[in-house]
């Protein structure tokens, strides 16, 4: 690992996070990285948060 | 692993061959009907394909590479291919220079595969979720191999990202959460037998084909943009069907290890459809743009055999709840 974490921005999904090793949610809460990438909910509405779910499939595209 | 029972002649043939001779395999004609839905013809070519893969307890290993069956399975493969490309060769396809990711989500989104996972979720009884299972086994007992033989087949960022990707389904460095574990605890959890190869005899011949199109493409070096099309298909189309089954499972109330396989893909197969889609197509496409057709192939042909999958089931259930009502 290089110690650089890179973030690619989905459009209308999830952030895809590579090279961190935790992940701190809005409540401070830390999450351990457990995945060579992970899939970071950007729609605020996963029920697995901070992970995407795929939830926001059912959220209209402009509603996102 | 046993070799399976025969299901008709051309099965017969590789299998007497395998278990009788060490000679090479003798010539066998192949009738006009199609291979797809063919019971006979799909279980040779899961048995020919299993070769590669684990291989089979009475079989020599050298028979890997036998000159008769490698001269039959490409006379099955041929004719698969070719009908599943007439098959999936009317899918409206937004055509012209659009980057393949965005042609491969059009795809996906016009999809109208039959609501299995909806069925599972609501309708099912414990018996359809252990049905279900059965039939699934004779394709994620061996998650993500066939895959792997397009490594080496590929190179730059496009290779990178299916490694990382394959490392997740193969546990990240933990035996015990390889997917392909997961699933044999999940049929374990269920009263199934999770030994390979248990439930060959007893799967039906869409299901052995799902499993052979994944060998098709995977065991070909010219197929490889089919192989990396399908995987796209399969994880974007993975997610959130898990995430019903998993809730279909919880409500029969079978064990935790049985939804746990399906929890862990609602959350990886999140993260794998974007890989698969831009990382893995979308980079290997820019790498080399003659590929885009065939990834466009390989994921039609994902979402079309799911799909007579799916009806068969279906309709195998609901068969069965108007007898039981
Ligand atoms: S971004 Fe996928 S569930 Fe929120
Ligand atoms: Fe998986
Ligand atoms: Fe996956």
């Amino acid at each position: 690992m290089t110690g650089e974490v890179s973030v690619r921005v989905c459009p209308g999904g999830p952030l895809l996070v590579r090279g961190a090793e935790v992940v701190v949610d809005d409540a401070g809460e830390r999450h351990p990285v457990t995945r060579p990438v992970v899939a970071v909910c950007a729609c605020g509405m996963s029920g697995r948060k901070p992970w995407c779910d795929s939830t926001h499939k059912a959220v209209p595209a402009q509603a996102r | 692993m046993q070799l399976p029972r025969e299901r008709g002649p051309i099965s017969r043939h590789v299998i007497g061959s395998l278990v009788r001779t060490q000679d090479e395999a003798g010539p066998i004609a192949i009738g006009a009907a199609e291979v797809l839905d063919d019971g006979d013809a799909q279980l040779a070519l899961w048995i020919l394909y299993e070769l590669h893969y684990r291989g089979f307890d009475e079989v020599a290993e050298d028979r890997e590479w036998d000159l008769g069956l490698l001269r039959l399975r490409k006379t099955l493969e041929r004719r698969f291919e070719h009908e599943l490309r007439r098959a999936v060769g009317s899918v409206p396809v937004a055509s012209g220079t659009g980057d393949v990711s965005a042609q491969l989500l059009e795809l996906i989104a016009a999809d109208d595969s039959p609501p299995v996972a909806a069925f599972l979720h609501r309708t099912a009884s414990r018996e359809h979720i252990v049905d279900f299972l059965r039939e699934r086994s004779v394709q994620q007992l061996k998650e993500s191999d066939p895959q792997s033989f397009v490594l080496p087949r590929i190179g730059g960022a496009a290779k990178a990202a299916l490694a990382e990707l394959q490392y997740d389904e193969y546990g990240g460095g933990r035996p015990e959460r390889l997917h392909s574990t997961l699933f044999a605890d999940a049929l374990r959890a269920a009263g199934l037998d999770d030994s390979y190869g248990a439930y060959t005899d007893d799967v039906s011949a869409l299901s052995l084909a799902n499993a052979n199109a994944m060998s098709l493409f995977g065991l070909q070096r010219r197929l490889r943009g089919a192989a990396m099309g399908h995987l796209a298909a399969f994880e974007a189309t993975s997610s959130v069907p898990a995430r019903k089954i998993a809730a279909g499972i919880e409500r029969v109330g079978l064990p935790d290890a049985v939804a746990a396989y399906f929890h862990e893909h609602v959350e990886a197969d999140a993260v794998h459809e974007q890989v698969a889609l831009h990382d893995i197509c979308g980079r290997l496409v820019e790498e080399d743009p003659t590929l885009g057709a065939d990834v466009l192939f390989g994921a039609a042909t994902c979402l079309h055999l799911a799909a007579l999958s799916g009806a068969e089931l279906l309709e195998r259930w609901s068969g069965e709840l108007e007898v039981a009502s």
